[in-house]
């Protein structure tokens, strides 16, 4: 099959056998880094799921403050971009580097959507004196808001702070892809750094489909 | 595979300074982790020395009244823990010998190999800060709320702490990548070296195990600049959810420095007792299953912290079971030597003081694994003696046996064998006098992590001190070793033990991709006999 002809060619490290071993053995590296990842947001969100236990009442009164017009769309917007994404990978893997750009810009565009709107829910919150912890002094219409509601807000804040920073990462490395996408990087023998942060970014995603519920729903 | 010029190995491939920092190879990689960890090493025993120094006698001593006290057991603990044992055997020896193990010309991902040595030296950085800041006093544990409301420094060294954990899920991603795709041809599961497996062990639990700990160091972090409260039971949060949190870590990284140190022992035993190791598939699979058996027995660090009572006998239980695949490895060991053609070379006697004494480490630990015990011992020298029998009767006689052992292949030469026997006899008797009498201690009740004590403990506490200094004197002659050996040793020969295992077939020291042609194996890793 004929590549574009303004493909890179591109050699694997000395240690490897070809480029597919060097392909399999990064995704494997990915693959344990994200496993890695799961752990880490698995521990956050047991403890969440504990304290809900605990305090059923104040989770309850926390999560109905939430607005999950808000969490709906961000959901939405993170399932196209997972979307958009795989189709980069797709594009990189038929030797499409302009059609790589294309669907990652895409997929940075609905990340950003994601960002503005968790800034807006941010914004209200601080506007409405709801900070974490030891900081939490409700005003205006929060005002109702029982103190020990403090709790509930500091898990929201570090579920979705460090989710938004993986975001955040993500957009970072999909950026990344871009501009090697634009210097036609990338073919159907070399496309290891599109698979690897689509993989991330499909994790990114997965997570918020555990916070969403968890945080607005139940 | 590129040929290399007479004479040139990975050591002097490339020159200076900058040819090292920024260097991709495993095998420099390995050096620099041994500089670094042996500084490490060298800061931790000072800080010992000066708490033994301190409890040689009751009242007030060297370290003057107890705050000084309780910051340099914080460093002894915190740096010999994060910057020594958990990268000693992996990240030192593991990243030098791995792929000359399995026949490969470097690990996976040469780029990430050096980044989590950089991880480890800027974490490390960050933790020196701390000193800045009245220093840190909650011991290595760092258990809330007390490192809540403690001196400043103790969020540097919990961010410190943060950034080298990443340097050991690098190395542990790293080690199973490699072990999955990088074996040379006929390297089949089965024929890998024993330590091999005792590190793929070890990597699945860095990978697993330590972004728990990364989370428990953040939130930590965030309890104490933006006061989340979820350890905090002033804000209704939970003091017990961070010892679960940092246990369930904390008790798999208790592996993460012994599994290793295992592998090591396993390669160290069949070597000098000339004969092919006994049971290598119970060995192999032990690794794994002290691995899986690890993630389910944190709770045994709560026996009294008010966890409930059926949770505290499953634990007790699951922490016994640990015990098997232990005694397992432990027999085929014993069973390996029996009959063989023993050499009292010094990495063999370094490997038998692993043995005897990992073993009193070993059994202590199934004696604190019984609650109805536990409760009488908990927090108790007797604990104190029980983990340091482990880690540095078997982490650290392990490693001290293993840089003797791959001395040779590192450098080209050849130490002074019988200096290096002496310090075994001074860190082996040394070791036994300093902590043997802690168990006594521990027995008759004497509280751990308190700078002064009862005079009915002054005998014994003196007598450990004294062994602490045995300990030193053998440690620092173990270090003449090595410089003597850098410096006048005789030029080593490829193979200097006789081993059987692939780095031996390689030049001494390897060249810049380790092997001529790439090896081609045909048998399993120790057929002596």
């Amino acid at each position: 099959m004929s590549t574009d002809s303004a493909t890179v060619t591109r050699k694997h490290a000395h240690h490897f056998k070809d480029g597919e071993h060097e392909f399999q053995s990064s995704i494997l590296g990915v693959w344990l880094f994200l496993s890695s990842e799961i752990l880490m947001f698995g521990a956050l969100i047991v403890g969440y799921i504990i304290y809900s236990g605990r305090y059923p009442e104040m989770f309850a009164e926390g999560a109905a403050f939430l607005d999950k017009r808000y969490g709906a769309v961000n959901t939405v917007a993170l399932l196209i971009s997972s979307w958009t994404m795989v189709m980069g990978v797709r594009a990189a893997q038929t030797n499409n580097n302009k059609a790589v750009v294309k669907w990652l810009l895409a997929t940075l565009f609905f990340a950003s959507i994601f960002m503005v709107i968790k800034y807006l829910e941010y914004s209200h919150k601080f506007h409405l004196g709801i900070y974490p912890g030891k900081f939490f002094a409700p005003v205006g219409e929060a005002a109702g808001l029982d103190a020990s509601t403090a709790l509930y807000f500091s898990f929201y804040f570090c579920l979705t702070g460090l989710h938004g920073l993986h975001v955040l990462f993500g957009m970072i490395g999909i950026l990344w892809v871009l501009l090697r996408a634009r210097k036609n990087e990338f073919s159907e023998n070399y496309y290891t750094p599109v698979e690897g942060v689509g993989l991330f970014w499909h994790l990114v995603d997965m997570v918020w489909i555990y916070l969403f519920p968890i945080l607005y729903l139940i | 595979m590129g040929s290399a010029a007479p004479g040139e190995n990975y050591l002097n491939h490339e020159k200076g300074l900058k040819s090292w920092l920024t260097t991709l190879d495993h095998k420099r990689i390995g050096v620099m982790y041994m500089i670094t960890v042996l500084v490490f090493f060298a800061m931790g025993g000072f800080a010992a020395i000066m708490l033994r120094t301190e409890l040689a006698a009751p009242g007030p001593g060297v370290l003057g009244e107890g705050g000084v006290y309780n910051q340099f057991m914080t460093l002894h603990g915190a740096i010999m823990v994060f910057m020594v044992i958990i990268p000693g055997i992996p990240a030192f020896l593991g990243n030098f010998v791995l792929p000359l193990h399995l026949g490969a010309a470097d690990v996976a991902f040469p780029r990430l190999n050096l980044a989590s040595w950089y991880c480890l030296i800027i974490g490390a950085a960050i933790t020196m800060i701390s000193l800045f800041y009245h220093g840190v006093d909650t011991g290595w544990t760092f258990y809330t709320p007390y490192s809540i409301e403690t001196a400043n420094g103790t969020t540097w060294v919990v961010f410190g702490a943060f950034v080298i954990g990443f340097s050991s899920i690098f190395t542990g991603l790293n080690f199973v990548a490699t072990v999955h795709k990088l074996r040379c041809k006929g390297m089949s599961f089965f024929r890998m070296p024993l330590f091999v497996w005792g590190l793929y062990s070890t990597a699945i639990l860095q990978v697993l195990a330590t972004p728990v700990l990364g989370i428990t160091l953040l939130l930590l972090l965030a309890e104490r600049l933006l006061g989340v409260g979820i350890f905090d039971p002033k804000l209704g949060g939970d003091p017990v959810l961070f010892q679960h949190f940092f246990w369930f870590y904390s008790h798999p990284a208790v592996y993460i420095m012994v599994l290793p140190a295992m592998g090591v022992v396993s390669e160290l035993i069949t070597c000098f007792s000339r004969k092919t190791i006994f049971g290598y598939r119970a060995i192999a699979f032990s690794s794994v299953g002290i691995a899986v058996v690890s993630f389910f027995v944190w709770g045994h660090h709560m026996f009294v912290s008010g966890q409930s009572e059926v949770a505290g006998v499953i634990f007790s239980f699951l922490t016994m079971l640990v015990g098997v695949p232990t005694a397992i490895k432990t027999f085929n060991w014993v069973a390996t030597m029996y009959k063989g053609s023993i050499q009292f070379a010094s990495p063999m006697l370094y490997g038998m003081g692993f043995l005897f004494l990992f073993t009193i480490g070993g059994v202590t630990g199934i004696m604190l694994a019984t609650t109805a015990l536990d409760v009488h011992f908990h927090d108790t020298y007797f604990v104190v003696a029980h983990f340091h029998y482990v880690m540095v009767g078997g982490t650290l006689m392990a490693l001290s046996g293993g840089i003797l052992y791959w001395f040779p292949k590192m450098f080209g030469k050849m130490y002074n064998e019988f200096i290096a026997q002496i310090s075994f006899i001074f860190v082996f008797c040394g070791f036994n006098v300093t902590f043997f009498p802690q168990f006594i201690l521990g027995a008759m009740g004497m509280p751990r992590r308190y700078f002064d004590y009862l005079p009915a403990y002054a005998d014994l506490n003196l007598l450990s001190t004294i062994g602490s200094y045995l300990i030193g004197t053998g440690f620092l002659i173990l270090l003449y070793v090595i410089i003597d050996g850098l410096r006048n040793g005789a030029d080593a020969p490829a193979n200097p033990w006789g081993a059987k295992t692939l780095e031996w077939t390689a030049a001494s020291p390897p060249i810049h991709h380790n092997f001529e042609n790439e090896p081609e194996v045909t048998a399993g890793p120790y057929e002596y006999r």
